[in-house]
């Protein structure tokens, strides 16, 4: 779908893109990365609106540099900034870019209100957007990037502004995207987290540079490491040590101990999940010694921490990611 | 309610995402789409009944003095329409103004404010087409302002029967004297409302622009014709857009200048004025695929 090699983008004060090269199949592929880390530089190129400074790329096979139109007429964009005219209707609106994307009158209208109702939009769709809420807004901007029934779309930033609800909504619509419509996505974020359950493929780029390319599998290996916080209880003084020696007998996989450097970072246990179960039995053994189980949470990873060669090596030292 | 109905009898049916297989007719249709989108626009037609309203009036005030002098010109059988078709420009040019300045920053500065320009350079049309298209639909839009009362001048005044050659003659020079108008106002006004996002801004700049110009240059003129230096009277034509117009129709196109003593530019002069013309049309254009370099995306 997209292919690049060693793309630079330099502007005169800063380099947005630095020798990134990239091979993204068909599928959902995030796009991670810190604000200004390249991510709308990347996607200009990709449409062939910006020339890179640098290195070649490829877009379904076509060129950025000299099929730009080409390239334009089989991808849909949707950008991270409001870009709705409030005066008028969704409807109106999504027909008159379809149009922009070539499509005839009628075929224009069809496919309007297919995708707006594939999107989720109903009734609402004949009143003026000025009214509608972030949500769907957000709806409407990926109708009118998916209007034109492309190979491949563009997504900036589609969750930015919604609440966890809409967001958990958004993320499960770009998931269909793929696997209802066949549409090959590329979405960017600046959260690893929701991307993890949307994409087959995850990009961390920071500083214009690649930091970590793979399928989200390899990511879900490292978010099995749960955090575990309990009470201390009159038979037990020490519930951590007491809980720490209980799962050591039941077989379950501890790390080091966390150091000090954050408060109450000591009485938090850090374990592998291999599955459904170690969540229950961590529930059991808890309930069994009689402590209270304060959190269990899967251990959040910031973007820092892809800087690590690997898995092995993130889980080895936990201590040191925590006080990045 | 209490006897499930058979299955069989309704059902909804999802029919699921369909792929589309049709033709995509590209960047040339994108483009005729954007004009005639944006020239229907231009009337209010696609917009809100709100939006109708001040274009449809603005078209009425321009056409009513037409009917008037066609009426009185067949009551009265005249032998010659009391007005010139390249005079009705030049006497209904605050309509003209005002038209513009309230259709040139609602073709433009929406695309702007909202920031929907970056949706249309996502897709196959260019910056080129994307200038082309919205310059071309608010030049279509005032000359069909500007050349309707003239049509109902000229049917007039062949249902008076009056002389068929000298009209359709005076009728060909007022069209191409709108036409030239058209363009050069057009780019005037998109120019400005391009300018700023902000649509109160751009209808004050072009009202500004075109009323500011005009009243100095006719203030300068009326000096320099009362001190007696006549000479000047041509030459400060070339400031402000109306008399621009009135100078090159004055030159070429057989029209009765309205300067101070009738003073308009003679031929070699009616040479620099279309060429001061043709300038800002191009320099128009120019201008505004600047502006859209910088906002594409």
């Amino acid at each position: 779908m997209i292919a690049t090699e060693s793309l630079s983008k330099r502007f005169p004060r800063v380099t947005a893109l630095d020798r990134l090269s990239l091979d993204i199949g068909p599928g959902v592929t995030g796009l991670v990365g810190a604000n200004g880390a390249g991510k709308s530089t990347m996607i200009k190129i990709l449409l062939g609106l910006s020339p890179a400074t640098e290195g070649r790329a490829e877009v379904l096979g076509l060129d950025v540099a000299t099929s730009g139109p080409a390239i334009r007429e089989r991808v849909g964009y949707m950008p991270e900034h409001d870009c709705l005219p409030p005066d008028v209707s969704a409807t109106e609106f999504v027909v008159h870019m379809a149009r922009m994307s070539g499509l005839p009158p009628t075929a224009a209208r069809e496919r309007t209100a297919d995708t707006l109702r594939h999107v989720g939009l109903y009734e609402e769709r004949y009143r003026p957007i000025g009214g509608y809420s972030t949500g769907m807004k957000q709806r409407v901007k990926l109708a009118q990037a998916l209007v034109h029934d492309p190979k491949l779309v563009l997504l900036d930033e589609p969750t930015n502004g919604l609440d966890p609800v809409g967001r958990d909504e958004m993320l499960g619509l770009i998931r269909r995207v793929y696997t209802d419509f066949g549409i090959s996505v590329l979405v960017t974020s600046h959260l690893l987290g929701e991307l993890e359950r949307t994409c087959d493929h995850v990009v961390v780029i920071d500083g214009g540079k690649l930091l970590r390319s793979s399928s989200t599998s390899d990511f879900t290996q490292l978010t099995t490491t749960l955090a575990v916080e309990v009470t201390d209880s009159d038979t037990h003084p020490d519930g951590t040590a007491a809980l720490r020696k209980a799962l050591t007998a039941a077989g379950v996989v501890l790390h080091a101990r966390v150091e000090d450097g954050m408060p109450g970072a000591g009485h938090i246990l850090l374990l592998e999940a291999t599955g459904e179960e170690t969540y229950d039995l961590v529930r059991d053994t808890v309930a069994d010694l009689g402590l209270g189980l304060v959190r269990m949470e899967q251990r959040r990873h910031h973007i820092a921490e892809v800087f690590r060669p690997g898995p092995e090596a993130a889980a080895t030292q936990p201590q040191e990611v925590r006080t990045r | 309610m209490s006897t499930p109905t058979p299955q069989a009898e309704t059902r909804i049916h999802n029919i699921g995402y369909r792929d589309y297989d049709g033709p995509r007719l590209g960047r040339a249709y994108a483009r005729r789409s954007l004009f005639s989108q944006s020239l229907r626009g231009a009337y209010g037609l696609g917009r809100s009944a709100k939006s109708k309203v001040l274009p449809m009036i603005l078209f009425a005030v321009m056409c009513i003095p037409a009917l008037v002098v066609v009426a009185v010109a067949v009551a009265t059988k005249l032998k010659d329409l009391p007005l010139d078709y390249t005079r009705y420009a030049i006497f209904t040019q605050a309509v003209i103004g005002l038209y513009l300045a309230s259709q040139a920053p609602q073709s433009v500065s929406r695309d702007l404010r909202f920031k929907t320009v970056p949706l249309y350079f996502s897709r196959p049309i260019e910056r080129v087409d994307y200038v082309l298209a919205k310059y071309g639909a608010m030049a279509a839009a005032l000359f069909i302002l500007t050349a309707s009362p003239l049509l109902i001048l000229y049917i007039g005044s062949l249902l008076a029967k009056m002389d068929f050659a000298d009209q359709t003659q005076g009728f060909a020079q007022g069209l191409v004297s709108v036409a030239l108008l058209s363009l050069l106002f057009g780019g005037i006004g998109l120019v400005l409302a391009a300018l700023t996002p902000r649509r109160g801004f751009g209808v004050a700049a072009v009202i500004a622009a075109l009323t500011i110009s005009y009243g100095a240059v006719s203030t300068l003129q009326a000096i320099a014709w009362s001190t007696d230096s006549l000479d000047a009277v041509p030459w400060l034509g070339l400031f402000s857009p109306i008399t621009l117009i009135d100078g090159v129709q004055t030159a070429f196109l057989g029209a009765t200048s309205s300067f101070p003593a009738e003073a308009g530019p003679g031929a070699g002069q009616g040479v620099v004025y279309l060429l001061v013309v043709l300038a800002l049309v191009a320099g128009s254009y120019a201008v505004l695929m600047r502006r859209y370099r910088k906002v594409g995306l």
